[in-house]
């Protein structure tokens, strides 16, 4: 890939969460919640990210804004990372976040008006009287109706709390949005207005996002590319036609095959997943997905070190013996 | 006529409708719903948040919220019986032993401060009357039934020692416990991972080629009602706009809203970034209903005021495919 086009880049993250016990709350263990996750992102593209809950993907979101210290790897951001501290103005003001359960997300004790507010007064960017005018942009911008900045986040709906988050995350005109499931919560006529609007956003204002959701469906929508984390390692990585249409993880194939199809005259097969997601403190030795599905070939994922291998072009996957099938 | 049509349904509501009082007055949440599930069939009810769904629900079980929730009209058929005539003391009989429940929330469902094999042998004891030490072994039986590994010491655990997916399971199992022959399933995979859904989705079919119940399933899914369900039935505002075999309401939908809700999902084989459908608006608050067609003043089709104002028959249009035909929402 051409250096210059990257927009944004992660380079082996890790985020361990240290398990505490005994009587001197000493680390016993770590939580690896994100371990080694490397991808990147060029300007004006989404990135959809798939998994199964306690994956990692909302870990990884969280640091990628540093709400989280990552335990080791870098950020690249444009042409810095974000352990530059001259640098972190700039970035938090380039990097805004959208929360999975909006009403969870928004201050209930403030007006619309003070929440998308907010954001301009922390970074100052304009004065007292293009504030206002700034905001009522922005609510016209998602769709609401400018009366909405004197009214209070419980006068709303899921769709239209979750277009305020849009909003506030829009105020600093930030360059990549983190949505972390922005439509999970929503019902499905809803769900499709907020997709449309998050599509004519970044028609607009060439935004770049990363889209963060359970649903394959949906991340196939709105995605360039997809990337499939399992127990915080990214499996398989590609073009979103490229990873439906030829799916090489045995995880990705059982996810593809796991989503209802809205047609019955559809008759498919069903691969069903035996068992959760184990746990990430300890996880099991070699291939975690092998492990879980008692796969054929498990024993020869042991010992072997797992990296992403390009198969196709552009089309990453996790080189382990037990989960791809040779052919 | 096939051969279903001729059995009698195992379940049938007639014209139900359900009145809440709330501080700001009184709301209709069902409008003369009528729904009939024949034995051995899976009937799906799919809507919006708000639609009634849950409701309808509820009041088969006759648990809906008191003094507030009403049942104000109609009739609940189970069996050739009136659930509403019934006393409290015989519907608790039917509740668990006839029809069995599953929630959506599974860790709502569960008392978290009991282990697993005590709240399970207690439907045992209570409906079937077994001794203590026969509704333990049951159980037992019950939680590997359902495709719980180590059953004998989950027996010992607490809910919230399991995970998502095995807590569903154990909901599952206290709903099959006496063996009901009607299953009522409220969202049951709505709070857990796709992957997680197919696993449940395919317990609940093969437990019901076993066991020969009938399945109500209540879900906002479109998809996990293609899958699973024979009947499939539209709900809209509390009322119902179209009913049918579910291969032929999806292959063509007659309905506006049917239509509207099916375009909305984003397709896996569909184009990437394409425009989505979208109705417009949201769900009507209950308390600005109109009387004629619900989805009118929402699906941005022009409606004169007297198809606002006054109800549109509910038609059969081919054998088994019933839809609300308001003239202008059903258009072909």
């Amino acid at each position: 890939m051409i250096k210059g086009s990257e927009f944004l880049r992660l380079d082996n993250l890790r985020v361990h969460f240290p398990v505490r016990g005994g009587v001197f709350k000493k680390a016993i263990g770590y939580c690896k919640a994100v371990d080694g996750v490397s991808f990147s992102l060029k300007k004006g593209q989404t990135l959809g990210l798939v998994g199964e809950s306690g994956c990692g993907k909302s870990t990884l979101a969280k640091s990628i804004v540093r709400l989280l210290r990552p335990t080791s790897g870098k950020i690249h951001f444009k042409d810095y990372t974000t352990d530059d501290i001259e640098r972190r103005k700039d970035f938090c003001k380039s990097v805004q976040m959208v929360f999975q359960d909006p009403a969870e997300s928004l201050n209930t004790r403030m007006t619309v008006g003070a929440i998308i507010q907010e954001p301009l007064d922390i970074h100052g960017l304009g004065n007292r009287d293009e504030r206002p005018v700034r905001v009522k942009e922005l609510l016209q911008k998602v769709g609401l109706p400018v009366s909405a900045t004197r009214r209070y986040p419980f006068e709303f709906s899921g769709g239209q709390r979750q277009r305020i988050g849009i909003a506030r995350a829009l105020a600093v005109s930030p360059e990549l949005l983190v949505l972390d499931e922005p439509v999970s919560a929503l019902d499905v006529s809803v769900q499709s207005q907020v997709l449309n609007l998050l599509l004519d956003l970044q028609n607009e204002l060439g935004l770049s996002y990363l889209f963060i959701a359970h649903d394959l469906a949906v991340v196939k929508h709105v995605s360039d590319i997809i990337a499939v984390m399992y127990l915080g390692k990214i499996v398989e990585i590609a073009s979103a036609e490229e990873l439906y249409s030829n799916p090489l993880h045995a995880y990705t194939k059982a996810l593809i095959s796991a989503i209802p199809v809205p047609d019955p005259s559809v008759k498919r097969k069903r691969i069903v997943i035996p068992g959760d997601v184990p746990s990430p403190i300890d996880p099991p030795p070699g291939c975690a997905f092998g492990h879980r599905v008692n796969a054929k070939n498990y024993p020869a994922s042991l010992g072997m070190p797992l990296g992403l291998k390009e198969v196709v072009a552009d089309h990453w996957v996790l080189d382990c013996p037990c989960c791809i099938e040779e052919g | 006529m096939t051969e279903i049509d001729q059995i009698s349904p195992l379940l049938e509501i007639r014209d139900l409708s359900v009145r809440f009082k709330t501080d700001e007055g009184e709301v209709e949440a069902l409008d003369k719903v009528s729904l009939e599930i024949k034995p051995c069939q899976t009937v799906g009810v799919v809507g919006e948040s708000g639609c009634g769904k849950s409701v309808t629900a509820y009041s088969i079980m006759r648990l809906l919220p008191r003094p507030m929730g009403m049942i104000s009209n109609g009739r609940i058929l189970f069996q050739g019986k009136n659930l509403l005539d019934l006393s409290t003391e015989e519907m608790r009989d039917i509740r668990g032993n006839e029809i069995g429940m599953i929630f959506q929330e599974p860790m709502n469902a569960l008392n978290p401060v009991q282990k697993i094999g005590k709240q399970l042998s207690e439907v045992f004891s209570l409906h079937q009357q077994d001794d203590n030490h026969q509704a333990w072994l049951r159980s037992i039986d019950m939680l590997e039934a359902v495709g719980i590994p180590s059953a004998e010491n989950r027996m010992h655990e607490y809910p919230h020692q399991l995970s998502g997916g095995m807590r569903q399971r154990v909901v599952i199992a206290m709903a099959l416990a006496c063996k009901p022959s009607l299953i009522i399933a409220d969202e049951p995979t709505t709070a857990l991972d796709v992957t997680v859904q197919a696993q449940i989705l395919d317990l609940l079919q093969n437990l019901q080629k076993e066991t020969g119940c009938s399945i109500l399933l209540i879900t906002h899914d479109l998809g996990v009602i293609a899958e699973t369900c024979d009947q499939v039935c539209v709900m809209y505002a509390g009322r119902v706009v179209e009913k049918g075999v579910a291969e032929k309401v999806f292959a063509s939908p007659q309905h506006a809203y049917t239509q509207d809700l099916l375009g909305s999902i984003p397709r896996l084989d569909g184009h990437s970034k394409a425009r989505l459908k979208t109705i417009e608006g949201i769900v009507p608050s209950l308390f600005e209903l109109n009387e004629g067609c619900r989805f009118g003043p929402r699906s941005c089709r022009d409606h004169t005021e007297e198809q606002l104002s006054q109800r549109p028959d509910f038609k059969e249009i081919s054998s088994g495919h019933w839809v609300e035909a308001c003239p202008v929402c059903t258009q072909t």
